[in-house]
Protein backbone atom coordinates (compact mmCIF):
# COMPACT_ATOMS: atom_id res chain seq x y z
CA UNK A 1 0.00 0.00 0.00
CA UNK A 2 1.87 3.33 -0.71
CA UNK A 3 2.13 5.81 1.56
CA UNK A 4 -0.98 8.27 2.48
CA UNK A 5 -0.10 11.50 1.15
CA UNK A 6 -2.44 14.78 0.12
CA UNK A 7 -0.65 16.78 -2.64
CA UNK A 8 -2.28 19.85 -4.31
CA UNK A 9 -0.33 21.04 -7.53
CA UNK A 10 -0.06 24.23 -8.88
CA UNK A 11 -4.19 24.94 -8.03
CA UNK A 12 -5.69 27.93 -8.61
CA UNK A 13 -9.10 29.18 -7.26
CA UNK A 14 -11.68 31.97 -8.84
CA UNK A 15 -14.59 32.78 -7.37
CA UNK A 16 -16.78 34.15 -10.23
CA UNK A 17 -14.41 36.88 -11.77
CA UNK A 18 -11.80 37.05 -9.18
CA UNK A 19 -9.18 34.86 -8.94
CA UNK A 20 -8.32 33.73 -4.88
CA UNK A 21 -5.04 32.18 -5.09
CA UNK A 22 -2.73 30.10 -8.17
CA UNK A 23 0.13 28.29 -8.50
CA UNK A 24 -0.44 26.99 -4.76
CA UNK A 25 1.80 23.44 -3.98
CA UNK A 26 1.79 21.57 -0.85
CA UNK A 27 1.99 18.04 0.37
CA UNK A 28 1.00 16.58 3.54
CA UNK A 29 2.05 13.25 5.11
CA UNK A 30 0.19 10.86 7.54
CA UNK A 31 0.72 12.62 11.24
CA UNK A 32 0.46 16.36 10.11
CA UNK A 33 -1.54 19.34 10.75
CA UNK A 34 -2.24 21.87 7.35
CA UNK A 35 -3.79 25.03 9.50
CA UNK A 36 -4.62 27.16 6.52
CA UNK A 37 -4.67 30.25 7.80
CA UNK A 38 -5.79 34.28 6.30
CA UNK A 39 -8.09 36.62 6.77
CA UNK A 40 -12.02 36.61 5.85
CA UNK A 41 -12.95 36.24 1.95
CA UNK A 42 -9.23 35.13 0.93
CA UNK A 43 -10.20 31.88 -0.28
CA UNK A 44 -10.07 29.50 2.74
CA UNK A 45 -13.51 27.70 2.66
CA UNK A 46 -12.87 27.77 -1.44
CA UNK A 47 -9.75 26.13 -1.04
CA UNK A 48 -11.41 23.04 1.66
CA UNK A 49 -14.06 22.61 -0.56
CA UNK A 50 -11.65 22.18 -4.05
CA UNK A 51 -9.55 19.80 -1.61
CA UNK A 52 -13.09 17.73 -0.73
CA UNK A 53 -13.92 17.67 -4.40
CA UNK A 54 -17.30 19.73 -3.81
CA UNK A 55 -15.50 22.62 -6.30
CA UNK A 56 -13.54 22.16 -9.11
CA UNK A 57 -10.32 24.30 -9.40
CA UNK A 58 -9.74 26.38 -12.04
CA UNK A 59 -6.07 25.00 -12.59
CA UNK A 60 -3.96 22.34 -11.10
CA UNK A 61 -5.27 19.47 -9.07
CA UNK A 62 -5.68 17.67 -5.72
CA UNK A 63 -4.23 14.36 -5.85
CA UNK A 64 -4.58 11.77 -3.06
CA UNK A 65 -1.41 8.98 -3.06
CA UNK A 66 -0.57 10.11 -6.62
CA UNK A 67 -3.94 10.17 -7.93
CA UNK A 68 -5.95 12.79 -9.14
CA UNK A 69 -9.16 12.54 -6.56
CA UNK A 70 -11.78 13.02 -8.94
CA UNK A 71 -10.36 9.54 -10.66
CA UNK A 72 -10.45 7.95 -7.09
CA UNK A 73 -13.15 9.34 -5.57
CA UNK A 74 -14.85 5.76 -3.97
CA UNK A 75 -11.25 5.15 -2.17
CA UNK A 76 -10.80 9.17 -0.90
CA UNK A 77 -14.34 9.90 0.02
CA UNK A 78 -14.10 6.77 2.14
CA UNK A 79 -10.99 8.27 3.39
CA UNK A 80 -11.77 11.58 4.01
CA UNK A 81 -14.47 13.25 6.43
CA UNK A 82 -15.13 16.99 5.58
CA UNK A 83 -16.90 19.67 8.28
CA UNK A 84 -18.09 22.83 6.86
CA UNK A 85 -19.41 25.88 8.07
CA UNK A 86 -22.84 24.18 8.23
CA UNK A 87 -23.06 20.98 10.50
CA UNK A 88 -25.15 18.56 8.42
CA UNK A 89 -27.40 17.89 11.36
CA UNK A 90 -30.72 17.76 10.86
CA UNK A 91 -33.05 19.37 13.40
CA UNK A 92 -35.60 17.13 13.25
CA UNK A 93 -34.05 13.69 14.15
CA UNK A 94 -32.32 12.97 17.75
CA UNK A 95 -28.44 12.48 17.73
CA UNK A 96 -28.61 9.15 17.76
CA UNK A 97 -30.40 8.97 14.30
CA UNK A 98 -28.29 11.61 13.03
CA UNK A 99 -25.21 9.32 13.65
CA UNK A 100 -27.05 6.36 12.42
CA UNK A 101 -27.89 8.22 9.28
CA UNK A 102 -24.24 9.18 8.57
CA UNK A 103 -23.29 5.40 9.21
CA UNK A 104 -25.64 3.99 6.95
CA UNK A 105 -24.15 7.04 4.12
CA UNK A 106 -20.87 5.35 4.62
CA UNK A 107 -22.16 1.92 4.18
CA UNK A 108 -21.46 1.06 8.40
CA UNK A 109 -23.83 -0.91 10.28
CA UNK A 110 -25.09 1.24 13.23
CA UNK A 111 -22.91 0.59 16.99
CA UNK A 112 -25.06 2.03 18.90
CA UNK A 113 -22.86 1.64 21.96
CA UNK A 114 -20.62 3.29 20.17
CA UNK A 115 -22.52 5.98 19.37
CA UNK A 116 -23.83 6.55 22.72
CA UNK A 117 -20.38 6.44 24.32
CA UNK A 118 -18.41 9.12 21.63
CA UNK A 119 -22.05 11.19 22.29
CA UNK A 120 -20.99 10.88 25.81
CA UNK A 121 -17.29 11.72 25.51
CA UNK A 122 -18.45 14.92 23.99
CA UNK A 123 -20.92 15.58 26.82
CA UNK A 124 -23.96 15.17 24.81
CA UNK A 125 -25.13 12.80 27.77
CA UNK A 126 -28.71 14.07 28.43
CA UNK A 127 -29.61 15.02 25.29
CA UNK A 128 -29.60 11.52 23.33
CA UNK A 129 -33.36 11.43 22.82
CA UNK A 130 -34.02 15.00 21.92
CA UNK A 131 -34.39 16.29 18.90
CA UNK A 132 -31.71 18.75 17.75
CA UNK A 133 -33.46 21.04 16.93
CA UNK A 134 -33.88 22.07 20.21
CA UNK A 135 -30.28 21.69 21.21
CA UNK A 136 -27.90 24.98 21.50
CA UNK A 137 -25.28 26.01 18.32
CA UNK A 138 -22.30 24.65 20.59
CA UNK A 139 -24.20 20.97 21.34
CA UNK A 140 -25.30 20.65 17.55
CA UNK A 141 -21.54 21.27 16.45
CA UNK A 142 -20.63 18.51 19.12
CA UNK A 143 -23.24 16.07 17.51
CA UNK A 144 -21.52 17.11 13.93
CA UNK A 145 -17.98 15.95 15.21
CA UNK A 146 -19.77 12.67 17.03
CA UNK A 147 -20.17 11.77 13.28
CA UNK A 148 -16.31 12.79 12.73
CA UNK A 149 -15.52 10.71 15.18
CA UNK A 150 -17.49 7.65 14.06
CA UNK A 151 -16.42 7.88 10.19
CA UNK A 152 -13.03 6.67 11.17
CA UNK A 153 -11.09 8.71 8.23
CA UNK A 154 -7.98 9.17 7.79
CA UNK A 155 -8.31 12.78 6.66
CA UNK A 156 -10.16 15.36 8.10
CA UNK A 157 -10.86 18.35 6.38
CA UNK A 158 -12.15 20.77 9.25
CA UNK A 159 -13.55 24.51 8.29
CA UNK A 160 -13.65 26.58 11.49
CA UNK A 161 -14.06 23.33 13.51
CA UNK A 162 -14.01 25.75 17.17
CA UNK A 163 -16.99 27.77 16.14
CA UNK A 164 -19.65 28.00 18.51
CA UNK A 165 -17.90 25.46 21.44
CA UNK A 166 -16.92 26.34 25.01
CA UNK A 167 -13.65 26.15 26.53
CA UNK A 168 -14.16 22.36 27.61
CA UNK A 169 -15.07 21.88 24.04
CA UNK A 170 -12.18 23.13 22.61
CA UNK A 171 -9.44 21.57 25.06
CA UNK A 172 -11.31 18.29 24.23
CA UNK A 173 -11.14 19.18 20.19
CA UNK A 174 -7.09 19.98 20.73
CA UNK A 175 -6.96 16.40 22.46
CA UNK A 176 -9.19 14.44 19.76
CA UNK A 177 -7.25 16.30 17.01
CA UNK A 178 -3.56 14.96 18.82
CA UNK A 179 -4.69 11.85 19.35
CA UNK A 180 -6.29 11.28 15.90
CA UNK A 181 -2.73 12.37 14.21
CA UNK A 182 -0.50 10.15 16.68
CA UNK A 183 -2.69 7.39 15.54
CA UNK A 184 -1.45 8.13 11.48
CA UNK A 185 -4.50 10.62 10.72
CA UNK A 186 -3.94 14.22 8.87
CA UNK A 187 -5.60 17.22 9.30
CA UNK A 188 -6.32 20.08 7.35
CA UNK A 189 -8.37 22.94 9.61
CA UNK A 190 -9.21 26.40 9.11
CA UNK A 191 -9.47 28.52 12.37
CA UNK A 192 -9.24 31.98 13.81
CA UNK A 193 -9.05 30.89 17.09
CA UNK A 194 -5.83 29.69 19.00
CA UNK A 195 -5.07 26.53 19.44
CA UNK A 196 -2.67 24.48 22.07
CA UNK A 197 -0.83 22.49 19.14
CA UNK A 198 2.35 21.08 21.49
CA UNK A 199 3.87 17.90 20.25
CA UNK A 200 2.44 18.19 16.43
CA UNK A 201 3.66 18.68 13.44
CA UNK A 202 2.38 21.73 11.92
CA UNK A 203 2.38 23.08 8.72
CA UNK A 204 0.82 26.28 8.11
CA UNK A 205 -0.68 27.92 4.56
CA UNK A 206 -1.09 31.76 4.15
CA UNK A 207 -4.52 31.81 1.60
CA UNK A 208 -4.58 35.55 -0.27
CA UNK A 209 -2.28 38.30 0.44
CA UNK A 210 -3.51 39.76 3.80
CA UNK A 211 -1.16 38.84 6.38
CA UNK A 212 -2.67 37.90 9.90
CA UNK A 213 -0.82 38.19 13.29
CA UNK A 214 0.72 34.60 14.54
CA UNK A 215 -2.69 32.78 16.24
CA UNK A 216 -0.44 30.00 18.27
CA UNK B 1 -24.65 0.04 -1.66
CA UNK B 2 -28.51 -1.37 -0.30
CA UNK B 3 -27.32 -0.40 3.11
CA UNK B 4 -26.83 3.23 1.46
CA UNK B 5 -30.18 3.65 -0.52
CA UNK B 6 -31.92 2.56 2.61
CA UNK B 7 -30.17 4.58 4.83
CA UNK B 8 -31.32 7.55 2.34
CA UNK B 9 -34.91 6.19 2.35
CA UNK B 10 -35.37 5.40 5.69
CA UNK B 11 -33.94 9.02 6.77
CA UNK B 12 -36.19 10.43 4.71
CA UNK B 13 -39.37 8.86 5.37
CA UNK B 14 -38.19 9.57 9.21
CA UNK B 15 -37.93 13.16 8.60
CA UNK B 16 -41.57 13.32 6.80
CA UNK B 17 -42.96 11.13 9.59
CA UNK B 18 -42.01 14.00 11.97
CA UNK B 19 -42.87 16.67 9.97
CA UNK B 20 -46.19 15.74 8.58
CA UNK B 21 -47.87 19.00 7.56
CA UNK B 22 -45.37 18.94 4.78
CA UNK B 23 -46.85 16.60 2.79
CA UNK B 24 -50.30 17.29 4.20
CA UNK B 25 -50.34 20.45 2.22
CA UNK B 26 -49.36 18.99 -0.70
CA UNK B 27 -52.77 16.40 -0.71
CA UNK B 28 -54.84 18.84 0.32
CA UNK B 29 -53.58 21.00 -2.54
CA UNK B 30 -54.21 18.00 -5.01
CA UNK B 31 -57.83 17.34 -3.24
CA UNK B 32 -58.56 21.40 -3.42
CA UNK B 33 -57.46 21.78 -7.24
CA UNK B 34 -59.46 19.07 -8.26
CA UNK B 35 -62.53 20.03 -6.28
CA UNK B 36 -62.86 23.41 -7.86
CA UNK B 37 -63.40 22.51 -11.44
CA UNK B 38 -66.97 20.77 -10.49
CA UNK B 39 -67.04 24.39 -8.69
CA UNK B 40 -66.02 25.90 -11.68
CA UNK B 41 -67.70 24.47 -14.71
CA UNK B 42 -71.29 22.96 -13.22
CA UNK B 43 -72.27 19.90 -11.84
CA UNK B 44 -73.66 17.83 -14.84
CA UNK B 45 -72.49 13.98 -14.14
CA UNK B 46 -71.94 13.06 -18.45
CA UNK B 47 -69.14 16.78 -18.43
CA UNK B 48 -67.52 15.43 -15.23
CA UNK B 49 -66.94 12.07 -16.27
CA UNK B 50 -65.82 13.74 -19.55
CA UNK B 51 -63.03 15.97 -17.78
CA UNK B 52 -62.75 13.67 -14.51
CA UNK B 53 -59.55 12.12 -16.00
CA UNK B 54 -57.89 15.06 -17.27
CA UNK B 55 -57.92 17.10 -14.30
CA UNK B 56 -57.12 14.78 -11.85
CA UNK B 57 -53.90 14.36 -13.59
CA UNK B 58 -53.52 17.94 -14.00
CA UNK B 59 -53.76 18.04 -9.85
CA UNK B 60 -51.84 15.37 -8.95
CA UNK B 61 -48.84 16.66 -11.73
CA UNK B 62 -49.06 20.18 -9.63
CA UNK B 63 -49.33 18.60 -6.21
CA UNK B 64 -46.10 16.75 -6.83
CA UNK B 65 -44.55 20.42 -8.18
CA UNK B 66 -45.53 21.69 -4.70
CA UNK B 67 -43.06 19.49 -2.76
CA UNK B 68 -40.56 19.46 -5.23
CA UNK B 69 -38.60 22.21 -4.38
CA UNK B 70 -37.80 21.27 -1.72
CA UNK B 71 -36.23 17.92 -2.48
CA UNK B 72 -33.10 19.17 -1.71
CA UNK B 73 -33.56 22.47 -0.66
CA UNK B 74 -33.58 21.60 3.10
CA UNK B 75 -30.53 19.05 2.90
CA UNK B 76 -29.04 21.77 1.43
CA UNK B 77 -29.43 23.87 4.21
CA UNK B 78 -28.38 22.33 6.67
CA UNK B 79 -24.97 21.26 4.93
CA UNK B 80 -26.04 17.63 5.08
CA UNK B 81 -26.34 17.19 1.06
CA UNK B 82 -22.93 17.73 0.86
CA UNK B 83 -22.16 15.48 3.81
CA UNK B 84 -24.12 13.24 1.56
CA UNK B 85 -22.48 14.15 -1.80
CA UNK B 86 -18.82 13.36 -0.38
CA UNK B 87 -20.43 9.70 0.52
CA UNK B 88 -17.95 6.75 -1.54
CA UNK B 89 -21.37 5.61 -2.64
CA UNK B 90 -21.83 7.25 -6.39
CA UNK B 91 -24.36 10.52 -6.17
CA UNK B 92 -26.91 8.74 -8.70
CA UNK B 93 -27.73 6.54 -5.65
CA UNK B 94 -28.20 9.22 -3.95
CA UNK B 95 -30.51 10.38 -6.15
CA UNK B 96 -32.52 7.64 -6.73
CA UNK B 97 -33.03 7.24 -2.96
CA UNK B 98 -34.83 10.81 -2.65
CA UNK B 99 -36.80 10.45 -5.17
CA UNK B 100 -38.28 6.67 -4.37
CA UNK B 101 -38.64 8.46 -0.79
CA UNK B 102 -40.63 11.27 -2.34
CA UNK B 103 -42.61 8.78 -4.93
CA UNK B 104 -43.64 6.99 -1.32
CA UNK B 105 -44.13 10.16 0.47
CA UNK B 106 -45.99 11.78 -2.32
CA UNK B 107 -47.04 9.48 -4.78
CA UNK B 108 -48.68 6.76 -2.74
CA UNK B 109 -50.98 9.25 -0.66
CA UNK B 110 -51.96 10.22 -4.32
CA UNK B 111 -52.96 6.76 -5.27
CA UNK B 112 -54.89 6.21 -2.11
CA UNK B 113 -56.68 9.69 -2.33
CA UNK B 114 -57.26 9.38 -6.11
CA UNK B 115 -60.13 6.46 -6.55
CA UNK B 116 -62.44 8.99 -4.03
CA UNK B 117 -62.16 11.78 -6.34
CA UNK B 118 -62.87 9.90 -9.22
CA UNK B 119 -66.15 9.26 -7.75
CA UNK B 120 -66.81 13.32 -6.51
CA UNK B 121 -66.37 13.26 -10.87
CA UNK B 122 -68.83 9.99 -12.08
CA UNK B 123 -66.06 7.82 -12.92
CA UNK B 124 -67.08 4.31 -13.80
CA UNK B 125 -65.68 1.77 -11.82
CA UNK B 126 -63.39 0.67 -14.30
CA UNK B 127 -62.46 3.71 -15.23
CA UNK B 128 -61.29 4.78 -11.34
CA UNK B 129 -59.12 1.03 -11.92
CA UNK B 130 -57.50 2.29 -14.85
CA UNK B 131 -56.39 5.99 -13.19
CA UNK B 132 -54.89 4.36 -10.53
CA UNK B 133 -52.92 1.89 -12.98
CA UNK B 134 -51.85 4.67 -14.78
CA UNK B 135 -51.23 7.20 -11.34
CA UNK B 136 -49.53 4.08 -10.35
CA UNK B 137 -47.43 3.99 -13.00
CA UNK B 138 -47.12 7.84 -14.10
CA UNK B 139 -46.43 9.14 -9.98
CA UNK B 140 -42.62 7.65 -10.59
CA UNK B 141 -42.33 9.45 -13.39
CA UNK B 142 -43.06 13.14 -11.95
CA UNK B 143 -40.49 12.55 -8.87
CA UNK B 144 -37.84 10.95 -11.20
CA UNK B 145 -38.24 14.08 -13.53
CA UNK B 146 -38.75 16.06 -10.71
CA UNK B 147 -35.84 15.45 -9.18
CA UNK B 148 -33.76 16.90 -12.26
CA UNK B 149 -35.45 20.21 -12.10
CA UNK B 150 -34.99 20.36 -7.96
CA UNK B 151 -31.60 19.85 -8.58
CA UNK B 152 -30.81 22.55 -11.32
CA UNK B 153 -32.99 25.15 -9.31
CA UNK B 154 -31.01 24.40 -6.00
CA UNK B 155 -29.88 27.68 -4.30
CA UNK B 156 -31.51 29.76 -6.74
CA UNK B 157 -33.45 32.50 -5.84
CA UNK B 158 -36.54 32.00 -6.97
CA UNK B 159 -36.15 28.21 -7.62
CA UNK B 160 -39.48 27.02 -7.17
CA UNK B 161 -41.11 29.13 -9.85
CA UNK B 162 -37.97 28.03 -12.55
CA UNK B 163 -38.67 24.57 -11.24
CA UNK B 164 -42.24 24.76 -12.53
CA UNK B 165 -41.20 26.74 -15.65
CA UNK B 166 -38.25 23.88 -16.13
CA UNK B 167 -40.40 20.61 -15.28
CA UNK B 168 -44.17 20.79 -16.69
CA UNK B 169 -43.12 20.76 -20.23
CA UNK B 170 -41.27 17.32 -19.03
CA UNK B 171 -44.07 16.40 -17.30
CA UNK B 172 -46.78 16.71 -20.72
CA UNK B 173 -45.81 12.84 -21.86
CA UNK B 174 -46.90 11.40 -18.79
CA UNK B 175 -49.62 13.49 -18.56
CA UNK B 176 -51.11 12.72 -22.20
CA UNK B 177 -50.84 9.35 -21.95
CA UNK B 178 -52.11 9.33 -18.21
CA UNK B 179 -55.44 10.60 -18.72
CA UNK B 180 -55.72 9.41 -22.32
CA UNK B 181 -55.67 5.66 -20.93
CA UNK B 182 -58.59 6.82 -18.63
CA UNK B 183 -60.32 8.38 -21.86
CA UNK B 184 -59.58 5.40 -23.92
CA UNK B 185 -61.24 3.04 -21.33
CA UNK B 186 -64.24 5.38 -21.24
CA UNK B 187 -64.69 5.72 -24.85
CA UNK B 188 -64.14 2.18 -25.32
CA UNK B 189 -60.94 1.92 -27.61
CA UNK B 190 -59.11 0.59 -24.55
CA UNK B 191 -56.31 1.59 -22.40
CA UNK B 192 -53.32 -0.92 -23.11
CA UNK B 193 -51.71 1.47 -25.67
CA UNK B 194 -51.50 4.29 -23.42
CA UNK B 195 -50.44 2.15 -20.23
CA UNK B 196 -47.59 0.41 -22.18
CA UNK B 197 -45.93 3.98 -23.22
CA UNK B 198 -46.68 5.47 -19.78
CA UNK B 199 -44.47 2.38 -18.47
CA UNK B 200 -41.81 2.67 -21.40
CA UNK B 201 -41.82 6.57 -20.32
CA UNK B 202 -41.33 5.40 -16.84
CA UNK B 203 -38.89 2.99 -17.66
CA UNK B 204 -36.91 5.49 -19.20
CA UNK B 205 -36.77 8.16 -16.24
CA UNK B 206 -36.02 5.75 -14.04
CA UNK B 207 -32.82 4.66 -16.14
CA UNK B 208 -31.75 8.40 -17.13
CA UNK B 209 -32.99 11.28 -14.60
CA UNK B 210 -31.03 9.96 -11.76
CA UNK B 211 -27.66 10.35 -13.75
CA UNK B 212 -28.86 13.71 -15.01
CA UNK B 213 -29.39 14.84 -11.43
CA UNK B 214 -26.65 13.70 -9.83
CA UNK B 215 -24.49 15.71 -12.37
CA UNK B 216 -26.93 18.92 -12.12
CA UNK B 217 -26.09 18.70 -8.02
CA UNK B 218 -22.58 18.40 -8.70
CA UNK B 219 -22.72 21.72 -10.49
CA UNK B 220 -25.36 23.45 -8.05
CA UNK B 221 -22.99 22.44 -5.23
CA UNK B 222 -19.70 24.51 -6.64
Amino acid sequence: MPDLILSVHDLACARGERLLFKGMNFSLKAGALLLVQGGNGQGKTSLLRLLTGLARPEAGEVRWCGEQIGRVSEVYHAAMCYLGHANGVKDDLDPLENLRFSDGLHGRAFDRSRAVATLEQLGLTRCLDLPCRVLSFGQRRRVALAALLLAGATLWILDEPLTGLDVHAVALMEGLIREHLKSGGMVVATTHQALNLEGISVQRLLVGNVAIPELV
Amino acid sequence: MHRFLLAVLRRDLTLAARRRGDWLIAQFFFVMVASLFPLGIGPEPEMLARIGPGVLWVAATLASLLSLSRLFADDHHDGSLEHMVLSPEPTVLLVLGKSIAHWLIYGIPVLLIAPVLGIQFNLSWEAIWILEISLLLGTPILSLLGSVGAALTLGLRGGGVLLTLLILPLYVPALIFGAGAVDGVMMGTGAEAHLSLLGAFMMLSLMISPWIAAAALRVSLE
